[in-house]
């Protein structure tokens, strides 16, 4: 099959690669461009690992061909953080064990970093039902809850007033 | 330059038994952790699986001749051409070898005959994985088929075509009888005897990375790399070196980040053969990474046992012995778990109770499904189930409150050591080594509030049937025979711990530099672990059995005291001072005001010491759980109000990745009972080979659920006092969870017997229960 040449602006940064038609935005970032923290759990849009952020929006990277992500902005979770300075989210994460294998991390990551940049709001009923399309087998969700619910705060949620 | 004593810098607080947040983190968080599918190789090939779409059958012929015709297709192995090496391997038991066993391994390709759908029947390799994929559509596969059996039922009536071994005559694999005391007398005088009949369904441990392996052959130095090992990689080493005719130095499995194992990742697969026998014939890398349909079908199945359970009380509840039939689905051969399952299940039977005659008929049968290995509590759910149901209805037919009748029958802590007899064919007499199993029941009942709830049993609040359920378990931990480490002192003063357990994701990186750095003395922040991979040590034995701390942990202990010995000689010369006046403490080596810190002393080094830690005595943690349910009649569904497990693990060493393991189990357990399936039609076809399909927790299912660590009776069999704490979690999910809805249900007249508890099967027994209770016209 011929190659196309298509432009992915990743993390804030313009990379041109050239991708047989038919793949995957998933496998063009972790094979194209080496961001290979965006994880493949099922390869058909349920697991919810693969998940980045396109325009804002959490986005299955599986389902999506990399040639669909022309000059759309994406976010994976190498943009939420780095090990030395990690994100609110990541660092809330770490605090409350909210992962254990981490393989399912980075979708949980970016579904929650898309969700409380919208919504720093959220209630906890929230959060679970949007984190719901994603699987993790090790956590049983618990901390994963807890975590995000603390880093609202980074997000611009104000704690009710307690009267 | 030596230092006076007083403040050394690298001076720790003790960190073992605190919950310090996992040094893994930081990396998985980032996107910045290494997974076996992250690795790439210049020249690399892929390769994909042709495998059998057929239950049962006679391959006639298989045509590659157009896929290789496609471009980028590099090769097409099967069974001749790893035969032409010699005869086809077949996957060795590293579990439970029941002689009888042997006869029923897998071969890692199918010779002549598949045996259950997805059994691997070719291999492509290509310059990628889509067109490895592609070229697998045009593979022509003939295969005759055969009568396949996907039941125990038929399985053991077939005969002729249905036998999937002909040579054995039989799909019963084998009987045994596991005994202890004198059950049969005990029944025959027995006031009160009740039988009745369970079941557990097939399902598995699913975690979210699937398998994937990078095979790397160095034709100059005649040198195998294997990357992706998880759980055993220094069998799994034996067991290639075997198959492939290569000395034990001449391969090397290699660990990387691992996304779950939870039992089934990491064991020795036909995979690993293929992918390691095509790199070396190809003399270039070759990959392989599992997709999720063939994970479902390719990966190993558990927990399809059937039970026929016998309690003989006395009228205050005494349980005065127990007798169980168990029939046990392998699938289609014997992998490396051998009888591990059902052996497993069989042994756990009593479980936590004062039970001196016991009687366990144990059948082992082959049918055309996936093969079984352990998943997470491998037999234990399933016994667990089957024994606190049976306590249950025992409870209300003697008229008392089962959580009585279960305080009255556990074992205490002057029953210890409590002699479990020899309840395992393969294994030794074993004794549960210490505990007060009442104190977890005791506190699991106040947790879920027993006696202010109890009369919500079979109550109707707006609409939903509320229950409560309690289980209680014991669970073993801590395989032996050993485990090795290293422990060395680097010339930049950090501690390198290398260890023979394996990671499979559950956070020993932390636990165990937890335990290094207390031993040396040292911040945790120096200290970094290296394990799983067999070019580190000359020999380990991996993670399985809640090992992992216990024997791994205890190694590194035991590495750490030979290493002080050489900081003790070394130090010695320094300060010119004798070997006897000296202690390693502070972070540095020193006696009165002579001191000389890690750090300094390290420019001397590098220093090294091994370790090993060897035991064959099992660690037992015990504990209860609890589940408070509510049952919606019109659905069959259950919403889970409650759900609490408390747990004895004797020590734990980061409370923070206890309690993770204990929630994960939970919600893992309560998968099982609700969700989790793998349903197969009568021809032995796998119904819902995906993950839209086969159902899994998600984040919205079970909310609420809490876990209590205990750290009341440590182990003795160890120095760390530890015991396991990652299965415990599951082990008595079903059984607290399946009373809670039996509690619930009682007043419709439904009975729990068979998992799983899905809404169309509840809806479906409570429509029976109120046809039953209708009166006939
Ligand atoms: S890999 Fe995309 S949703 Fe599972
Ligand atoms: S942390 Fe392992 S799957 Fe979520």
């Amino acid at each position: 099959m011929d190659e196309i040449d298509i432009t992915l602006t990743v993390n804030g940064t313009a990379h041109i690669l050239s991708v047989s038609p038919r793949t995957t935005l998933a496998d063009a970032l972790r094979q194209g461009l080496g961001l290979t923290g965006t994880h493949v759990g099922c390869e058909h849009g349920v697991c919810g690992a693969c998940t980045v952020i396109v325009d804002g929006a959490a986005m299955r990277s599986c389902l999506m061909l990399a040639a669909q992500a022309e000059r759309h902005a994406i976010t994976t979770v190498e943009g939420l953080g780095r090990p030395e300075a990690l994100g609110p989210l990541q660092a809330a994460f770490r605090k409350h064990h909210a992962l254990q294998c981490g393989f399912c991390t980075p979708g949980f990551l970016t579904t929650l970093h898309a969700l409380l940049t919208e919504e720093p709001d959220a209630d906890a009923e929230r959060i679970r039902e949007v984190v719901s399309g994603n699987l993790c087998r090790c956590t049983g969700y618990v901390a994963i809850i807890e975590a995000a619910l603390e880093a609202r705060a980074a997000y611009g949620h104000q704690e009710a007033e307690a009267c | 330059m030596l230092t006076g004593i007083t403040f050394p810098t690298d001076a720790a607080t003790p960190v073992t038994g605190t919950p310090v947040e996992r040094l893994e983190d930081a990396r998985l968080l980032t996107g910045t952790g290494c997974f076996v599918d992250d690795l790439t190789r210049p020249d690399l090939l892929h390769a994909v699986v042709l495998r059998s779409s057929m239950a049962h059958g006679r391959i006639v012929a298989i045509d590659a001749s157009a896929a290789l015709e496609l471009d980028g297709v590099v090769a097409v192995f099967t069974a001749a051409d790893v035969a032409s090496d010699g005869a086809v391997p077949l996957i060795p038991i590293r579990l439970a070898p029941f002689p009888e066993s042997q006869a029923f391994r897998q071969p890692v390709i199918a010779v002549d005959t598949v045996r259950y759908v997805g059994e691997p029947v070719a291999l492509v390799v290509a310059t990628s994985r889509a067109i490895a994929e592609d070229a697998l559509e045009l593979i022509e596969l003939d295969i005759d088929a055969l009568e396949a059996v996907a039941s125990t039922d038929a399985a053991l009536a077939a005969e002729g075509d249905g036998v999937l071994f002909p040579g054995t005559g039989s799909n019963l694999v084998l009987r045994y009888t596991a005994q202890m005391g004198d059950a049969d007398t005990a029944f025959a005088n027995a006031p009160y005897v009740r039988t009745e009949r369970f079941s557990t369904q097939r399902h598995s441990a699913v975690p979210m990375e699937t398998r994937g392996l990078l095979a790397e052959w160095d034709a100059e130095h005649g040198h195998l790399f294997l990357s992706g090992a998880a759980k055993v990689p220094y069998f799994n080493r034996r067991a290639l070196a075997e198959a492939l005719g290569l000395g034990m130095d001449e391969i090397d499995l290699l660990e990387q980040d691992v996304g779950g194992g939870f039992g089934v990742r990491g064991e020795y697969y036909p995979e690993d053969f293929l992918v390691c026998f095509a790199a070396r014939r190809l003399g270039r890398p070759v990959k392989w990474i599992e997709d999720r349909r063939e994970h479902f079908m390719a990966t190993n199945h558990s927990r399809e046992i059937a039970c026929e359970l016998s309690i003989a009380c006395a009228r205050d509840g005494t349980i005065l012995a127990l007798a169980g039939r168990l029939d046990a689905d392998m699938g289609a051969y014997i992998r490396t778990n051998g009888g591990v399952v059902p052996a497993k299940a069989g042994q756990f039977l009593p479980g936590p109770y004062r039970i001196r005659d016991i009687h366990v008929d144990v059948s082992i049968v082959v049918t055309n499904k996936t093969p079984v290995g352990t998943y997470r509590g491998p037999g234990r759910f399933e016994a667990n189930f089957f024994r606190e149901r049976l306590i249950d209805m025992a409870a209300a037919d003697l008229g008392l409150d089962p959580n009585v009748m279960r305080a009255h029958n556990l074992i205490t802590a002057a029953d210890m050591p409590w002699d479990a007899g020899k309840l395992v064919p393969y294994e030794a007499e074993t004794s549960f080594d210490t505990g007060d199993y009442p104190v977890t029941l005791t506190r699991c009942l106040e947790e879920i509030g027993w006696e202010k709830n109890k009369h919500l049993q079979g109550t109707v609040i707006d609409g939903l049937y509320h229950g409560i359920g309690v289980a209680c378990f014991v669970e073993s931990g801590g395989a032996g025979p050993r485990e090795n480490a290293r422990i060395t002192l680097e010339t930049d003063g950090t501690l390198t711990v290398a260890v023979g357990s394996s990671s499979v994701g559950q956070g020993i990186e932390t636990a165990h530099a937890q335990i290094a750095a207390d031993a040396l003395g040292l911040p945790l922040g120096k200290v970094r672990v290296l394990h799983g991979s067999t070019t580190l040590l000359h020999e380990g034995f991996g993670t399985y059995h809640s090992r992992a701390v216990i024997m791994g942990g205890s190694a590194i202990l035991d590495a750490a005291t030979n290493l002080k010995e050489h900081l003790v000689a070394a130090a010695a010369k320094r300060l010119g001072l004798p070997n006897t006046r000296l202690v390693v403490e502070n972070g540095g080596v020193g006696s009165g005001d002579r001191f000389i810190s890690l750090a300094e002393l390290a420019t001397d080094g590098p220093f090294s010491a091994n370790g090993t830690f060897a035991n064959t005595t099992r660690t037992y943690s015990y504990g209860a759980h609890a589940c408070h349910v509510a049952v919606n009649p019109q659905t069959g569904a259950v919403k889970i109000l409650d759900f609490v497990a408390v747990e004895d693990v004797g020590r734990a060493i980061n409370p923070l990745i206890v309690h993770g393991q204990a929630i994960g189990a939970i919600v893992q357990g309560l998968g099982g009972v609700f969700l989790d399936h793998l349903v197969y039609d009568s021809e032995g076809q796998l119904l819902n080979a995906s993950l839209a399909d086969y159902l899994l927790p998600t984040a919205t299912d079970f909310p609420n659920v809490r876990a209590v660590t205990l750290e009341l009776h440590p182990s003795p069999t160890n120095p760390l006092g530890a015991k396991g704490a990652g299965e415990g979690g599951i082990v008595a999910v079903a059984g607290a969870t399946a009373n809670a809805v039996a509690a619930a249900l009682a007043p419709l007249g439904v009975t729990i017997t068979d998992l799983p508890l899905t809404p169309p099967r509840l809806w479906q027994l409570i429509s029976d229960a109120r046809a039953a209770a209708e009166p006939e016209h």
